[in-house]
């Protein structure tokens, strides 16, 4: 069963999560329950430092024993960190997605697109709809 | 989706299932890793329901094998199982499938799921062009299927069956029975470890099942998806059909050489034999990455900047804890230690050919 979702943070339909650190960045990752359906991660594929992407487009992969599957990323931004202790260790994302699981820290480019995320009790309802 | 006789249980273990050649069966049940360790450390069970089952009887049914298939199949004894090669008339690979003979003039053919079909159209027709005094039916809906894998199978079935199954050597089979109802015992399997491929009726197949679990999981035998057995089967360098292996693959460009005799007549002997005299441009070759990144179908392989060919099969292996794949590249260029790349996604990422297989178990 997936760990509760923290309501610090946001969520996006594709099951990343954003916590806004206050200082115009935020580190995003992906969701408990996103790590739980992947299962068995063996590889993340982070992006570049100072890569720049909008909202929606892919900001890095994450590969089980069986599957591929693109990070998204939930708002525009530039990457100004990455986790590189996922290079060795990635099963990271499956101890402790929403702690040392976390993918990249970016620069948000507009604070404007955080309110169109989901809350904590708004991500929840979703995937307990997916789950039925 | 077709369902096997075993869904529910699935269900019930919460398994994930997935559409495998439009049958929905479980990829996995808690992971693939911890199915895959389980496997190689101790055992685990396999519904294996899916797979095809064609009977062949009757005075001729050694001949229509013996041309139908490309191994000499004229040594096998009752009790005994052959893997052979299904040709097309262009030499191309229908099928591997392995035949077992039950007794004299009467053969079982265990196919794989998806070419469970075209194995018995190509057969049947076989048989009446040739008018071979034979008869062939597909029992695989009434039959069931499950693999028992891992250094414990043995210690684990032992408990469920009056046979000793340490007079059952690899690739032979005996008619006995397990939990009292009437199964058919192969030692043999798709994961490169000792085990038993197990076969009895359908409605019948659920109990085994149940009595296998009970039996098994004291000893550390964990239920397995399909994702560990692909995993299992590609450590130990083993094709999967329909992915490694298509209707357009020869056996001298995979490592099933060894199934052909060229002695005898076969169907598809004739193409298979002018692909022989010119030389076969790719082959079939292992590889594990050096660089970053896992290698998956379809990825490109280059060599000095140019494209040689595809991959087939890749993965994460556990057993080995790096990534490893099988190839279909320039028939120059399989040489082990050979440097090649494989390119993921935007970037191209070093490996190098090694032999087969990449995992072999301790005896």
């Amino acid at each position: 069963m997936s760990k509760p979702n923290p309501t610090d943070r946001l969520y996006s339909k594709d099951h990343e999560w954003i916590l806004d650190r206050g200082d115009g960045t935020a580190s995003v990752g992906i969701t408990d329950y996103a790590q739980e359906m992947l299962t068995d991660i063996v590889f993340v594929e982070l992006p570049p430092i100072g890569k720049k992407v909008a909202a929606g487009e892919p900001l890095a992969v994450v590969e089980s024993v069986k599957s591929v599957s693109d990070v998204y990323s939930p708002v525009g931004g530039e990457v100004i960190a990455v986790n590189t202790a996922l290079e060795n260790t990635p099963e990271l994302v499956n101890q402790d997605a929403f702690g040392e699981g976390w993918i990249a820290q970016l620069k948000v480019v507009d604070p404007e697109e955080l309110k169109t995320l989901l809350d904590a009790a708004a991500y929840d309802a979703l995937i307990q709809e997916e789950k039925h | 989706m077709k369902k096997t006789p075993l869904y529910d249980r699935h269900a019930a273990l919460n398994a994930k299932i997935i559409d495998f050649g439009g049958w929905a069966m479980p990829v996995q049940y808690t992971s693939v890793i911890e199915e895959h360790r389980a496997t190689r450390a101790n055992a685990a069970l396999f519904d294996i329901c899916h797979m095809g089952e064609i009977e062949v009887k009757g005075p001729q049914a050694l001949d229509l094998l013996q041309f139908a298939l490309t191994r000499d199949l004229a040594g096998q004894k009752t009790g005994q199982v052959k893997l052979s090669a299904l040709l097309n008339d262009r030499g191309g690979i229908i099928d591997d499938l392995t035949v077992y003979k039950m007794d004299r003039d009467f053969y079982m053919l265990v196919t794989n799921a998806t070419t469970r079909e075209p194995d018995f159209q190509r057969i049947r027709s076989l048989l009446e062009e040739k008018k071979f005094d034979a008869s062939l039916a597909d029992v695989s809906d009434s039959t069931g299927k499950l693999d028992l894998q891992g250094p414990r199978s043995e210690e684990i079935l032992q408990t469920l069956t009056p046979d000793d199954l340490k007079t059952i050597r690899f690739y032979w089979f005996i008619p006995s029975q397990v939990a009292g109802i009437p199964a058919i015992i192969s030692r043999s399997g798709y994961t490169g470890e000792d085990g038993f491929e197990i076969y009895a009726a359908g409605e019948e197949i659920g109990a085994i099942w149940d009595s296998l679990m009970d039996a098994g999981t004291g000893l550390g035998m964990k239920p397995a998806g399909l994702g560990a057995r692909d995993t299992l089967r590609l450590e130990s360098g083993m094709m999967l059909n329909g992915q490694d292996i298509t209707q357009e693959t020869c056996p001298l460009e995979v490592p099933y050489a060894w199934l052909v005799d060229w002695s005898k007549d076969f169907a598809g002997k004739p193409a298979l034999a002018a692909i022989r005299e010119r030389g076969v441009r790719k082959k079939l070759a292992g590889f594990e990455m050096t660089g970053r990144g896992i290698a998956r179908h379809g990825y490109p392989v280059t060599k000095d900047g140019r494209e040689i060919g595809s991959v087939t099969s890749g993965t994460f292996s556990p057993t080995l804890n790096k990534a490893i794949g099988l190839a279909f590249v320039n028939s120059e260029d399989t040489a082990p230690d050979t440097e090649i790349s494989i390119g993921i996604r935007d970037t191209v990422s070093p490996a190098k050919i090694v032999p087969l297989p990449f995992y072999k178990r301790q005896k």
